[in-house]
């Protein structure tokens, strides 16, 4: 399909990701939505922005992704009561999202027919009033209230012989906070609920205080596990609002960043699902060769998970030929040791055991929920945004998507094998372009773009694709900045995946996601 | 089996030697005495609570498991209950939404208990600063025995601030 087919007058964002923008009334919102449904679009994320202090009442943008690239629908909602027609019945994804947009903005999603969307606040608990919103301008960043209790309406399970089981927020283990409501019946999961929204600690209005520059280092830290993908997505948007491009070499540098951040938590990942599946071999080795990589990106970056290091206009950091040297090294040692693991893993009875069919999300149901990432790849999906779009330098890459259908536990690990595999082969190949590439030049300077400007980045994350829309306000302000986790669109994943399975597989299925609160939280 | 032992034999032991006290990061006097702390020392169990962190400072707690910091081999568990802990270790600055978990996660820590604030956001609320949805560093909420500034500290800095916290003030 094309965008262009939808009949709207769309306009080309600047930037090197391919994006369009159209401002759409209520009844284009919902016929570009199902047509974009109908051919198989994804709806990449959705959020509001406060207008009222220009135009009037508010914006809800929609980001759909689709192999032509990324199409953002700007809707204007001027009339109270500030309400939109809901997507939920055509993205499920959707639903949370909406959610988020009525607590932050007071923006709320109505039936177009049929069932009304769910209504419970998402990132609200009982921080703030239910009539107040802190997305709009007139809301003091530093407003205190009082706490009020909160009931959150779960959904109840009856039947004979079930009961709850609620977990967290603050969990067993070393993970972020989150509560997970499970209605079962002896060890068989019924039914999983879900309420994230513990780490909410306000940083889309954050942005608003730190401006565009100072915005760059925020934007690496919606997620620390994933700072390389979100300070590269804030870059991009950035510098194609201001017109600029990075170096040759910042884009290559930038590339091996992000390959060597998916390494290190695919690492991490493989040794916790071993250790989860009661192989603490796996967690000692993978740990182990983890903390290699840590360890060799704080002496040649300086920083072991690489924060800071992508900024706007290109990088803070270089690679001489030593260095180069000691990361190629590296490399061969590591896919030595994973070949050996790999083999390890595949012959343990006891851990296949645990891994096959276990939380399988079958392809028809991960497209119907609009999986994207990593899960998405082992249950027959294939989205990489390395490879479509592939924006530069992995135009240049060729990168092997990594494949699955099974969409069990299996098939993530397996999916993380592969794609480690592939990226040490990337790194070899753009290390042995930056020899080539003239040393020196690693970013240019970065003009503020005009107030109004609006710009998309669109990376692959090891988690999947991490986007960042941004809107200049004047004088370097930010107007508007959202951040986007994959996990926003895989956390419902979860719920199903989990059905049917026994309590004790939990860890083990969501360690298989292993998904993002802070970065869905915001 | 025999890969695997291979491997284990191949790869030998990693462990490096921990870091010494350091009373700089102590927030606040020792609270404890000093016979207590020696008792704690020699069993430290440790509850983590992510107050609201990014998660950068989970992954270097997590990297304390690995052979070549190996907490354990010290005597220094996480355990999954604060009921059986000792010592909190919380990062983040603390999200409004934790702040009531954050507290009773701290009450049900039975005495005499220590809490370590872990990285620049758990020490002064970091990037994310006080405000609507964050109440700021973990001092706002619960008292603090000793601080580790860092985005995210090292492994060898948070060894460093648990050690700190368990051993008495250098003379």
């Amino acid at each position: 399909m094309t965008f262009a087919s939808l009949g709207l007058q769309i306009e080309r964002l600047e930037g090197v990701a391919p994006a369009w923008r159209a401002r759409v009334g209520a009844a284009a919102w919902r016929e570009c939505a199902e047509q974009l449904a109908a051919k198989g679009a994804r709806l990449a994320a959705l959020w509001a922005c406060d207008e009222r202090d220009r135009a009037g009442g508010a914006r809800v943008l929609a980001l759909y992704a689709s192999a032509e690239g990324l199409l953002c629908l700007d809707l204007a909602v001027s009339d109270p009561p500030w309400v939109f027609p809901d997507l939920s019945d055509l993205f499920p994804c959707a639903g949370r999202m909406q959610r988020a947009a009525h607590d932050l903005n007071g923006v709320r999603a109505v039936a177009h027919s049929g069932a009304a969307p769910d209504a419970r606040p998402w990132l609200r608990h009982a921080g703030w009033p239910a009539n107040r919103h802190p997305l709009a301008r007139d809301f003091d960043a530093g407003a205190q209230f009082a706490p009020t209790g909160e009931r959150y309406a779960f959904v109840p399970v009856e039947g004979e012989g079930v009961h709850e089981i609620p977990v967290g927020p603050v969990h067993a283990g070393i993970i972020e906070p989150g509560h997970f409501r499970f209605s079962v019946v002896g060890e068989h999961v019924l039914r999983l609920e879900e309420r994230l929204g513990y780490t909410h600690k306000g940083i889309e209005k954050r942005f608003e205080a730190l401006g565009l520059l100072g915005g760059a280092k925020l934007a690496g830290r919606v997620s620390g596990d994933s700072t390389v993908a979100y300070a590269w997505a804030y870059a991009m948007a950035l510098e194609g609002m201001a017109g600029i491009a990075p170096p040759p070499r910042a884009a290559w540098l930038r590339a091996l960043l992000l390959e060597r951040e998916r390494i290190a938590n695919h690492l991490g990942d493989l040794g916790y699902l071993g250790n989860d599946g009661g192989l603490a071999f796996g967690l000692a080795q993978f740990s182990r060769l983890k903390e290699d990589v840590l360890r060799l990106n704080e002496r040649l970056f300086g920083s072991r998970y690489l924060m800071d290091r992508v900024i706007p206009g290109g990088v803070a950091c270089d690679v001489d030929a030593a260095g180069a040297d000691l990361l190629h090294a590296q490399g061969t040692v590591l896919a030595e040791e994973l070949r050996t693991m790999r083999r390890i893993y595949e012959d343990h009875s006891g851990l296949q055991d645990r891994f096959i069919a276990c939380g399988r999300l079958a392809p028809e149901l991960a497209a119907r929920l609009g999986v994207v990432g990593l899960p998405a790849r082992a249950s027959g999906i294939a989205i990489d945004a390395r490879i479509e779009p592939g924006l530069a330098p992995y135009d240049r890459l060729e990168p092997r998507i990594a494949m699955l259908k099974n969409g069990d536990v299996a098939a993530r690990v397996d999916v993380r094998f592969e794609e480690a595999f592939e990226s040490l082969r990337l790194v070899g190949h753009i290390l042995a372009a930056l020899r080539e590439e003239p040393a020196g030049g690693t970013a240019v300077e970065l003009r503020l773009p005009p107030a109004g400007a609006f710009g998309l980045g669109w990376v692959e994350g090891w988690r999947g694709e991490v986007f960042v829309a941004l809107e200049a306000g004047p004088d370097g302000s930010v107007r508007r900045c959202h951040p986007h986790d994959p996990s926003w669109q895989n956390w419902p994943a979860i719920e199903h995946a989990i059905i049917g399975n026994i309590v004790p597989d939990f860890p083990l299925i969501n360690k298989s996601f292993n998904l993002s609160y802070s970065g869905q939280d915001l | 089996m025999y890969k695997l032992l291979k491997q284990v034999a191949k790869t030998g032991i990693r462990t490096e030697a921990p870091p010494a006290a350091d009373d700089a990061l102590r927030a606040v006097a020792e609270r404890l005495g000093a016979e207590t702390l020696r008792l704690l020392g020699r069993a430290l169990t440790i509850r983590q609570v992510d107050a609201g962190s990014c998660n950068g400072c989970e992954l270097e707690i997590h990297a304390l498991a690995n052979p070549y910091y190996n907490l354990e081999g010290l005597g220094i568990k996480f355990v999954a209950s604060p009921r059986h802990a000792d010592m909190l270790l919380v990062t983040g600055p603390v999200a409004k939404n934790m702040e009531v978990a954050l507290r009773r996660t701290w009450e049900a820590v039975p005495e005499p208990k220590l809490v370590v604030a872990l990285g620049d956001c758990g020490c002064t609320g970091g990037i994310f600063g006080e405000s609507y949805a964050s109440c700021g560093k973990v001092a706002n909420v619960i008292p603090v025995d000793v601080t580790v500034p860092g985005c995210p500290p090292s492994p060898y800095a948070i060894m460093q601030g648990i050690l700190t916290a368990i051993s008495t003030r250098q003379k």
